[in-house]
């Protein structure tokens, strides 16, 4: 006797990775507000010049240290107020989002590049490739990051370009440590060895075959990377050493203004707020990136 | 355990040395003249310059340089300030308690709050206080810390008046160091004022440096508690009828808190680099201030001897914080 088996319905069709990125992702509100306010942010930049009322540098010599427009001494044309020598506090806000932004990304991309050719050297070949580059990598992390940055600007001499070179190899140690710690956990896996018996060379191996494997990781730290690159630049601006004024790069509006802070305390928290939304963004969506990213967590 | 602890500082070895040439190196490229630097604006005849350049072994070739300084550093001479001309280890043993007394203060802010704040949130996952405490925490944790201290300094010394704004004490009270942690020497003098004075001056730059450890420990107490708290001896612990009370002290804690005590340690190395802002704004006479102005007044040898003695600290911290783990996890050891 033979029973008859129904064909089952499958409903459910098979679902596209990044659709499923996406629906672990937007589960979580907080990343969906970051993402949000990042895309704001970016919009902001690149229209700056047609979003911000004024060009950030003119200055009007009758409105100096002017507070926000709702104070009573206030003035309607500047919505938040102007800094000590009568520029428009928004509008230079406005255009610093492209300074922000712009270092963020490049000093990600930077340590990006290097960390990953580093850590995918030292895990795939081992031995003494590993030893060496990896204790100059301890040797980086070694010093508390923010001074040898200060040291390097000092060296490389002060401005935007040359904190953004600092920055970046601050922090490219942690890309190498992460990239050669996922290398070495799937270079004896079986898909590795299967490509390898089939000819694949190393450089082939490891950026095609294997890397894109460890991506996860990967897109995480560079998200906390971004976030730290906008708050270490900024505080070398604050210091004087990163973009030097009369850039409108939000920590050195902050150093300008810090001798005001008892007498205009509003020149001090727009552009110290614009830093803190920002990275607050771009860590909420490195949080949502771990959750939707990380499968240890996806399946609990 | 033994061969665990040496194998450890083995592996330091290396690094330290590379340390030591990175500080060195760093030094000989920055921009201008080291002699030039001391002589200041009266500058220095050529032939002085000559004899001052023999003098500090300027003239000898780079490597040589590096085995005398190398040399020196290891006798426990790191070098003359080109500023002060006093020892550079005498100015360091005279700056470091003021940084140590902030970042155990920050710290101590940063666990007592962190903690805490971690185990509920994770005893009461999804509910209001998790959502509002892991808000918080992000918060801090994506804070600009020089921004943060302005913002203190315009709530509670310009508006409320209630800190100084910067220093260490009050200059009306001269006390001879005895410890060099200013709340301990007032405490040890009996000048209950100067000790009220010391803890004003103290409280807005330790709430500053210990935001971001804060907002650390706060995540990571509660991830590493969600964690416990799933496991199976914790499950078990409810079935046996034990108070919720109990399970949490007793069993989830005590295993919640051993990463916990990891990201402590790791801090410290944080704190010390994080002290270079909160030491800016606030004025705070400790090694962060000093590294930063001996960089604007290019003392090379500050520089070169701070970052070394800087990075030794942090190493040496590490290495505990890792030995420490080794202890309380033996799991650690055996790989």
């Amino acid at each position: 006797m033979t029973i008859p088996v129904e064909p089952v319905a499958t409903t459910t069709k098979p679902i596209s990775g990044l659709r499923e990125f996406w629906y672990y992702f937007s589960v979580n509100r907080g990343a969906l507000i970051g993402l949000t306010v990042f895309a704001i942010l970016v919009l902001m930049a690149i229209f700056a010049p047609l979003i911000a009322p004024y060009s950030p540098d003119i200055q009007y010599r009758d409105a100096l240290l002017k507070p926000p427009s709702w104070d009573i001494n206030g003035d309607p044309r500047f919505f938040l107020g102007t800094d000590p020598v009568g520029r428009d506090i928004l509008s230079r806000l406005i255009h610093g989002a492209r300074y922000s932004l712009f270092i963020g990304f490049f000093v990600v991309v930077g340590a990006l590049f290097v960390g990953v050719i580093l850590g995918a050297l030292a895990g795939y070949f081992g031995g003494w490739v590993d030893v060496v580059i990896m204790r100059i990598m301890d040797i980086i992390l070694a010093f508390p990051s923010l001074l040898l940055a200060l040291v390097l600007v000092a060296i490389l001499g002060p401005g935007l370009f040359n904190a953004m070179i600092a920055i970046a190899i601050v922090l490219q140690p942690h890309f190498a440590r992460l990239v050669r710690a996922a290398v070495m956990a799937e270079k004896n896996r079986e898909y590795v060895t299967a490509a390898k018996l089939s000819g694949a060379g190393h450089l082939r191996l490891m950026l095609v075959t294997i890397l894109p494997n460890c991506l996860g990781p990967i897109i995480v730290q560079a998200t906390l990377s971004f976030s730290n690159a906008i708050l270490d630049a900024a505080a070398l601006g604050f210091l004087g050493m990163g973009a030097q004024p009369p850039t409108p790069e939000w920590g050195t509006m902050l150093a300008t203004a810090r001798e005001f802070i008892l007498k205009a305390p509003w020149v001090v928290t727009f552009p110290g707020l614009a830093i803190l939304i920002t990275v607050l963004a771009i860590n909420l969506i490195g949080d949502g990136l771990r959750d939707a990213l990380d499968p240890k967590l996806k399946r609990s | 355990m033994l061969n665990f602890v040496l194998r450890r500082i083995a592996l330091l070895i290396p690094t330290i040395i590379g340390i030591s040439i990175c500080a060195f190196a760093f030094v000989r490229v920055l921009p201008g003249d080291p002699i030039l630097a001391m002589a200041g604006q009266h500058g220095v005849s050529p032939e002085r310059y000559e004899v001052l350049r023999e003098q500090f072994g300027y003239n000898l070739p780079i490597w040589q340089q590096y085995f005398n300084y190398l040399g020196s550093v290891l006798q426990g001479n790191f070098g003359n300030s080109l500023a002060t001309k006093r020892p550079v280890i005498t100015e360091f043993m005279t700056l470091f308690p003021a940084t140590v007394e902030l970042a155990f203060c920050a710290l101590f802010f940063a666990v007592i709050i962190g903690i805490p704040a971690g185990i509920f949130a994770a005893i009461k996952r999804g509910s209001w206080f998790d959502q509002a405490a892991m808000g918080v925490a992000l918060t801090g944790y994506s804070m600009p810390i020089f921004w943060w201290g302005l913002l203190l300094i315009i709530f509670f010394s310009g508006y409320l008046g209630w800190t100084p704004v910067s220093g260490r004490i009050a200059l009306s009270f001269f006390l001879r160091p005895i410890t060099g942690f200013m709340l301990i020497d007032t405490l040890l003098y009996g000048n209950w004022p100067a000790f009220v004075s010391a803890l004003r001056h103290l409280i807005l730059p330790a709430i500053v440096l210990g935001t971001i450890p804060l907002a650390v420990i706060a995540r990571q107490t509660r991830s590493a508690m969600l964690e416990v708290l799933g496991e199976d001896y914790v499950r078990t612990a409810k079935a046996k009828g034990m108070s919720p009370r109990r399970v949490v002290n007793v069993h989830a804690l005590r295993n919640a808190l051993i990463p916990v005590i990891t990201t402590i340690g790791l801090q410290i190395g944080l704190l010390l680099g994080g002290a270079i802002l909160t030491e800016t704004i606030f004025t705070w006479p400790g090694i962060g201030k000093w590294m930063i102005d001996s960089i604007f007044k290019r003392d090379y040898v500050v520089v070169q001897s701070g970052l070394l003695i800087i990075a030794l600290i942090v190493m040496a911290v590490n290495l505990i914080v890792d030995l420490l783990y080794a202890l309380i996890n033996p799991r650690i050891r055996v790989k």
